[in-house]
């Protein structure tokens, strides 16, 4: 599977300025792209309310308000009226005037919401599940043959969800085609409408067994902007994903987006087409991973989704966990989740009432932001159980092929795994890259590395990195366009270095000798570490450095070579360092209120994640 | 820095709303533009599409699915009644005759000789849409609804939960920082809009189902006591469906928190006067709010209903915090300092500096603030 990037553009004029939106659901961020000498570099970031809501109605007016901020910031004039000035006007000898393109992402309108359904929910679902979530949707619900429902029941799922599209799939090609036509007469039943404009046929794609095509027709095609394509799964063995990807992107442009308010007036400022932010976070992602041959995974927390991004041996998934987000979903996360856990990761104590609260007012006022530091540590409290729930929901989706038969060895016979297991390995996980509101814009970077360290739990050694201003949408899109300028930006400003977490398995006991460590930095200094168990240390390593680290840990922790083993590696550093972190994996948390409140402000001492704090904040 | 729009909540003694009535479906109009309508009187009708029942005929027949329309006593499109003969096979011995009966009364929807499936479908619900407000139809939407329009006072609530409704207002406490007791709820409130102050409890709630009363406007509620009162924990605000026995609205938040005195002055102002509120509340894109609508019977004077464009914060603007550690204070807004600066969480923002009613004054970031807008 690759992340869905729509085909490479070519512009006329040569891109010296570019300026990027990303129209998020609560924020439309701006960015001006400059090319200085021969490379290009991030300069000027405005940001605006996205405006599709009253009195405006209109997306266009945030984009504007965004950008006039980067005028304001620059001195460039970008805009004339409500009209983006292209090309730059350099060559007559106006260099502070106009842009060579405009391009935008969006999730604006609650991103694209789709319903799919498959034959067997745990095959033809799932391919269907991951050929939605790739294209950047949220996937409302899997429906299929063997989901439990009665039929009258998923009818009236149909009917109630209001999704933007449906995917239909089901059945490999020459097989049975009675369960496909099912479903086909179940949605027509449904007859199924839109959430944006009464008066325009749901887009639906059938991506099944091809056999079935006609009956599809014929049942759907009246009742439906109906759009046949290749089965997403031929045979049992392979999935076919693009080709139904890339029809979710078309109809998103040529339908969804048009009924969300001053959408046609945006498609028509960009130089080229609007993808789906989730979808250009992928590309960009999937780029990263590309370019340094890493397994990799990525997390775009937001307001109200919270996307997982992973490649391992090349391979993309994307999912998004719809109701896990820090503004509009934060209340879920704290359903989800519960308040036991949101507190473990708080250093001091707090009425339920007064937290339950708190968080109900946060979700109804979703734009406000901490600003005591006790109201920061709650936040970054629920954003580690947001980041947490959302990897869990990406393991189970993020798997081999099921259903596919597998060659076993009599080994094997003592190995009870089941087809389509996760592909999810934290022990072969190289990178972490965060990216989002709480991620990217943390007071210190420490608190960015320490929240996806304590969600993750990443094992053995593993590299973090954030993204500085939240910028991989802008860089996503463009991309498609200048693949040397999205490069560029996102090298020098973009992604920023936080540094590796090194990590052994297992547990031990509170002060017991946990890992020793020679760690030699590249100008021939050695620092040696003796780390003890329920200890976490960071030793600086700048960004660009790297460091040779020889590991020794305790006879029951594990590097990944076997428990007690040796490891000697080449580390990368960043803004934050090394970390090396003695907390046992999993991480146990004492279970007393006053010791759990003692150990977490040891360890955000340790790492001077806040302002010094007392035991007692 | 440029101006940028900042979310507000309305509170206006006059304004001109336009609210659309959409049908879910495209239906029939019952009104002409110029009309004068009732919040109660239908505006539109659609006739709702039957539930579907589907049998599998093939299955129940043991008859492969492309020969079930041999055994079909009704065709495609027929109606038919519940426990009527749907299908029935012809057996030589009358003995093995199996008849398949009807599960529902409605029609045919379709028949599938793929699938061996006959999908019934009962027979279609009028849904009529009411005008939700006293007004003027001000625009027909062929096929779809209506646009109302009302000269009226408009509250816009924070949050909300129940659907439309409508009801006098009675104003139950005596100041804006009073909480809503049972002893404040009395039988002559059974249909009314029941204005409280500060705070909403479990028990007053539970009097004021048990009364009758259509819809209760206050400054705040526990979080544990809505839970109690739906049942389980709101994770996602998109309300507007449930069905508590009242509509329920909140002008400012969780928690104990006066109204704000713009509020209870417009709302104790307009004691007596019919009221359309809703509880439904979206805060996503395409946010709603919950709302108090209170008609005028006269039409306004020239240049009344007409409220500026907000544009931005302003000095002297009225202002709500909306965050710890002032949430819920109302104060006005005495400087709009450029720079960003670094507040206690270490964070760089935008700020702004307010002045509270006696005298005191705070930095809070600009994001922490909501205008009240209406003038």
């Amino acid at each position: 599977m690759t992340a869905s990037a729509p085909p490479k553009l070519s512009t006329a004029v040569p891109l010296n300025v570019i300026v990027a939106t990303d129209c998020g659901s609560t924020t439309t961020k701006a960015i001006l792209i400059e090319k200085i000498g021969e490379e290009y570099r991030q300069t000027y970031r405005g940001e605006a309310p996205t405006t599709v809501e009253a009195p405006f109605e209109d997306v266009t007016r945030g984009v504007l308000n965004a950008i006039a901020e980067i005028e304001e910031l620059s001195g460039r004039k970008i805009l004339d009226d409500d009209k983006i000035i292209t090309p730059n006007r350099a060559s007559q000898g106006d260099p502070k005037t106009g842009v060579d393109i405009y391009i935008s992402t969006s999730s604006a309108g609650g991103g694209l919401q789709m319903m799919v359904t498959g034959v067997v929910q745990s095959m033809t679902g799932e391919s269907a599940q991951r050929a939605a979530l790739g294209a950047g949707a949220i996937v409302i619900d899997v429906l299929a043959s063997n989901d439990g429902r009665l039929p009258h029941e998923k009818i009236e799922r149909i009917r109630s969800m209001r999704p933007d599209m449906i995917l239909m799939s089901g059945g490999t090609d020459g097989g049975a085609v009675t369960h496909v036509v099912e479903m086909a007469e179940y949605v027509a039943a449904a007859e199924p409408r839109p959430r944006f404009g009464a008066t325009y046929k749901l887009p639906l794609i059938f991506a099944g067994n091809k056999d079935a095509r006609s009956q599809v027709q014929r049942i759907l095609g009246d009742k439906a902007a109906l759009e046949i394509t290749d089965n997403i799964r031929p045979v049992l063995e392979k999935e076919n994903l693009a080709p139904a990807r890339d029809k979710i992107h078309d109809l998103f442009l040529e339908h969804v987006m048009q009924q969300a308010p001053g959408y046609k007036k945006l498609m028509e400022m960009t130089g080229a087409p609007i993808m789906p932010t989730p979808a250009a976070v992928g590309v960009i992602m999937e780029t990263i991973a590309k370019r340094e041959r890493l397994n990799l995974i990525g997390v775009d927390i937001g307001g109200a989704t919270t996307d997982v991004f992973s490649v391992f041996r090349g391979i993309f998934n994307r999912t998004v966990s719809a109701n896990l987000g820090m503004s509009y979903s934060i209340s879920n996360v704290l359903a989800e989740a519960g308040l036991s856990n949101i507190m473990r990761w708080v250093p001091f104590t707090i009425d339920e009432q007064t937290i339950r609260n708190r968080i109900k007012n946060k979700m109804i006022r979703p734009t406000t932001i901490p600003q005591t530091l006790d109201e920061l540590q709650i936040e970054q409290a629920i954003a580690r159980e947001a980041l947490r729930l959302a990897l869990i929901h990406h393991k189970s989706l993020a798997s081999g092929l099921k259903g596919v038969q597998q060659e076993r060895t009599i080994s094997d016979m003592f190995e009870q795994q089941a087809s389509g297991k996760t592909l999810i390995d934290m022990l072969q996980l190289d990178l972490i890259v965060g990216s989002g509101g709480i991620l990217s814009h943390a007071p210190r970077r420490v608190q960015s590395m320490l929240m996806m360290v304590d969600a993750y739990e990443p094992l053995g050694f593993t590299a973090l990195s954030v993204d500085s201003i939240f910028m991989m949408p802008h860089l996503g899109v463009l991309s498609t366009i200048d693949e040397k300028a999205a490069v560029d930006v996102f090298v020098r400003d973009c992604m920023v270095y936080l540094g590796t977490c090194i990590a052994p398995i297992g547990q031990g006991k509170d002060g017991e000798s946990w890992m020793d460590c020679d760690i030699a930095f590249s100008d021939g200094s050695i620092i040696e570490s003796h780390l003890k168990f329920g200890d976490l240390q960071v030793f600086p390593l700048e960004s660009g450095a790297t460091a040779k680290i020889t590991a020794r840990p305790a006879k029951q922790a594990d590097l990944g070579a076997g428990p007690g083993v040796t490891i000697t590696r080449e580390v990368r550093g960043g803004v934050v360092g090394l970390m090396l972190d003695g907390r046992g994996r999993p991480v146990m948390l004492p279970g007393e209120r006053t010791a759990r409140a003692a150990a977490l402000t040891k360890w955000f001492n340790a790492v001077n994640l806040y302002p010094v704090l007392d035991a007692e904040g | 820095m440029a101006h940028s729009y900042t979310p507000g909540l309305t509170v206006t003694d006059r304004t001109m709303v336009h609210r659309r009535r959409l049908l879910p479906l495209a239906g029939e109009v019952l009104v002409n533009i110029g009309d004068k309508v009732r919040s109660d009187q239908p505006v539109a009708r659609v006739r709702l599409p039957g539930k579907v029942y589907p049998v599998n005929l093939a299955n129940q027949l043991s008859v492969a699915p492309g020969e079930i329309k041999e055994y079909l006593v009704k065709r495609e499109g027929d109606a038919i009644q519940k426990d009527e003969i749907l299908a029935e096979n012809k057996p030589i011995i009358k003995w093995f005759k199996t008849e398949i009966r009807s599960p529902v009364g409605g029609t045919i929807e379709s028949v599938s000789s793929v699938t061996g499936q006959v999908l019934l479908r009962e027979p279609p619900r009028v849904l009529d849409l009411l005008a939700y407000v006293d007004g003027i139809v001000a625009e027909i939407i062929l096929h779809q609804g209506v646009v109302v329009e009302a000269d009226c006072a408009l509250v816009q609530g924070i949050f909300g939960i129940g659907g439309e409704t409508w009801g006098d207002i009675v104003v139950a406490v005596g100041s804006r920082d009073e909480p809503l007791l049972p002893a404040h709820v009395s039988p002559a409130m059974k249909g009314k809009v029941v204005v409280g102050g500060s705070f909403l409890s479990t028990d007053t709630m539970a009097k004021a189902k048990a009364t009758g009363v259509a819809g209760l406007v206050v400054g705040g509620i526990h979080d544990k006591d809505l839970r109690e009162l739906l049942g389980y924990d709101l994770g996602v605000a998109i309300t507007g469906t449930e069905q508590v026995g009242f509509t329920l609205i909140l002008t400012e938040g969780f928690g104990a928190i006066p109204m704000a005195a713009k509020t209870f002055g417009l709302l104790s102002a307009h004691a007596g006067q019919r009221a359309s509120i809703s509880g439904a509340t979206q805060i996503r894109a395409g946010v709603i709010r919950p709302e108090i609508v209170v008609p005028y019977r006269e039409p306004a004077s020239t240049g009344a209903g007409r409220d500026r464009q907000q544009e931005g914060v302003r000095l002297g603007d009225s202002v709500r915090i909306i965050r710890d550690p002032f949430f819920g204070r109302i104060s006005e807004v005495s400087a709009l300092p450029h720079d960003l600066k670094k507040i206690p969480t270490e964070s760089e923002v935008r700020v702004l500096e307010v002045r509270f009613s006696d005298g005191t004054r705070a930095v809070v970031p600009r994001s922490n603030i909501e205008v009240i807008e209406g003038g």
